[in-house]
């Protein structure tokens, strides 16, 4: 399963966990707007550390926090290169 | 000051004279300090609670921080409901503190609420002020914070104790304060403080407003001074409106500040002071650390700064006036040991020449700012059926700080094989879902054959914040 999918299809099932409505995950929309508060977010990323192997938050300390849905997917793909 | 009349909040607004439009601003209404100086928030009425012991509730933290200025050395006690507090353990606060007057943003009191003597509405609408302001007494604080059990502790302060770190004319006028903090806990009260006692202005949050609307309203009115969590700083560094603030000062409190996030932070506003302070509602202010790393100077320990520190049993005790004086209600226990320290709970690990936090000593989980007591998720857990006994603990986690996790052992051994695990798994957590708030919920079980321990027959909690 590639990065994107795997983070996408934990949105979804953080989302169905919590009762949240998930907007439609366009790369372009703020992470705050998707549906997902920041405790989902604390979620989405445990798991990811789990399934993935990385926690790129407490590592790159050069790039920004991302705030979009697709810049939280980039911050993934290059924490794993 | 008149003579007779005692340091009170009230007085440091009157003594400001020269104010250059200094305001507290709250998400729906802002007001001067001179109109406050001029005027009353509680219709003219502060004169009917003198003396007594107020219970000041309310929704916004405007509201309630208008009532604390006048209500500072004039009531005996006053006790900040933050606005979360469970209806419930109401009955006990109002018992504990003799509470015989509520001041509230409501037109009539809560049908839900005890019934307590006198009700007061507070407005962010000024009105002709009362005749008598003299602050004739020193007024108790009452702060709750949530005791192990999910009752509420009172803990006393006095304006003293509260503002005891904080040195008058040490922030540059005109500063702004703002916290992500409610001011009714101890985080934020400290910050409001800061502002009124040195006649600076303040911007509130407010529990409805998101984040990004929250920075946006403290970038307009010009913030310079911004407090709050690691975890309320990693909201707002992923709300896409961080950048509509520009603090010559950001502080963070209340968790385990991570060197990433004093990294990030740096880098976000570089011509801002990093600072990370120490403090708990008991203890008081410990200290502030200025050179932008995690953990703390070991030399701190034993320091002559009019705040004395020590490790005994590897966590952190602190003695100094800035301390709470009790707690407050008939089963409260001491709030310091025999040699006069309040001993903090926070384990503390000495590596090379700094000390830095490992969790707390009573295992209590804090998720994002929401302090979470194992024993009572474990409850929860050991009423499922199948459960024999569960340890829950911590996971760390770059957003919140910690997520809960829990060790289960089952009736009928570990659960085998993935599907039987996994379904099991959702099992147990919906089970915890109809029955605790979001953060209280395990975000992953783990099945166990057996739990550790100790010799006098309770589980043995790692104190660290694990990362497994």
């Amino acid at each position: 399963m590639s990065i994107r999918s795997e983070i996408l299809s934990q949105f979804h099932q953080v989302a169905k966990e919590q009762d949240k409505r998930l907007a439609n995950l366009a790369d372009d929309l703020e992470l705050l707007d998707s549906g997902l508060d920041s405790l989902c977010v604390a979620i989405v990323v445990s798991r990811l550390e789990d399934s993935l192997g990385i926690e790129p938050f407490s590592t790159a300390e050069d790039t920004g926090f991302p705030v979009t849905v697709g810049e939280f997917i980039k911050f993934y793909e290059n924490a794993a290169r | 000051m008149p003579p007779g009349d005692r340091a009170s909040l009230w007085n440091a607004v009157s003594a400001c004279g020269n104010w250059s439009g200094q305001f507290l601003s709250g998400a729906g209404a802002s007001v001067t300090l001179r109109e406050l100086a001029g005027g009353s928030s509680l219709g003219g009425r502060a004169g009917e609670l003198r003396g007594r012991s107020v219970l000041v509730s309310t929704r916004d933290q405007l509201t309630a921080a208008l009532a604390l200025i006048e209500l500072d050395g004039v009531a005996r006690r006053l006790i900040l409901c933050p606005p979360d507090f469970p209806l419930e353990h109401l009955p006990v606060v109002i018992e504990s503190a003799a509470v015989d007057a509520i001041v509230s943003d409501r037109t009539t009191p809560d049908p839900d609420a005890p019934p307590v003597g006198c009700f007061i509405t507070c407005r962010p609408k000024i009105a002709p002020p009362s005749e008598d302001r003299r602050a004739g007494r020193q007024t108790e604080w009452i702060l709750l914070t949530s005791g192990t059990t999910g009752l509420p502790k009172l803990v006393v302060h006095t304006l003293a104790s509260l503002a005891g770190a904080i040195e008058s004319g040490s922030t540059p006028s005109p500063a702004v304060w703002s916290t992500f903090y409610d001011t009714r806990r101890y985080g934020g009260l400290q910050i409001f403080l800061r502002a009124v006692l040195t006649g600076a202005s303040m911007v509130l949050s407010d529990a409805d407003e998101s984040a990004a609307d929250f920075l946006i309203r403290a970038g307009a009115h010009g913030v310079t001074h911004i407090s709050g969590t690691p975890s309320h700083w990693r909201r707002a560094l992923m709300s896409g409106a961080a950048h509509r603030i520009a603090p010559q000062n950001t502080r963070l409190s209340g968790e385990i500040a991570d060197q990433a996030i004093l990294n990030h932070l740096q880098s976000f506003y570089p011509q801002a002071r990093v600072v990370h302070a120490f403090a708990s509602t008991e203890a008081g202010v410990a200290f502030e650390v200025n050179d932008g790393l995690a953990g703390f100077p070991a030399s701190l320990i034993g320091g002559g700064t009019g705040v004395e520190m020590k490790i005994e049993d590897g966590s952190l005790r602190i003695r100094s006036t800035r301390n709470a004086a009790r707690y407050l209600g008939p089963k409260a226990g001491p709030l310091f040991g025999a040699d006069g320290f309040v001993d903090t709970g926070d384990v503390v690990e000495l590596r090379g020449d700094r000390y830095y936090f490992a969790g707390r000593r009573d295992g209590v989980i804090n998720v994002g700012g929401l302090k979470v007591h194992p024993e009572e998720v474990e409850a929860v857990i050991n009423r499922h059926p199948l459960v024999r006994m569960s340890l829950v603990r911590a996971k760390k986690n770059p957003i919140t700080g910690a997520l809960v996790v829990a060790d289960v052992v089952l009736k009928t051994g570990p659960a085998t094989g993935n599907g039987h695990a996994g379904q099991l798994e959702q099992e147990i957590l919906d089970f915890c879902r109809g029955v605790l708030p979001p953060h209280k919920v395990p975000v992953a079980l783990h099945f166990m054959s057996d739990l550790p321990v100790a010799p006098t027959g309770k589980l043995v909690r790692q104190p660290c914040v694990t990362s497994s």
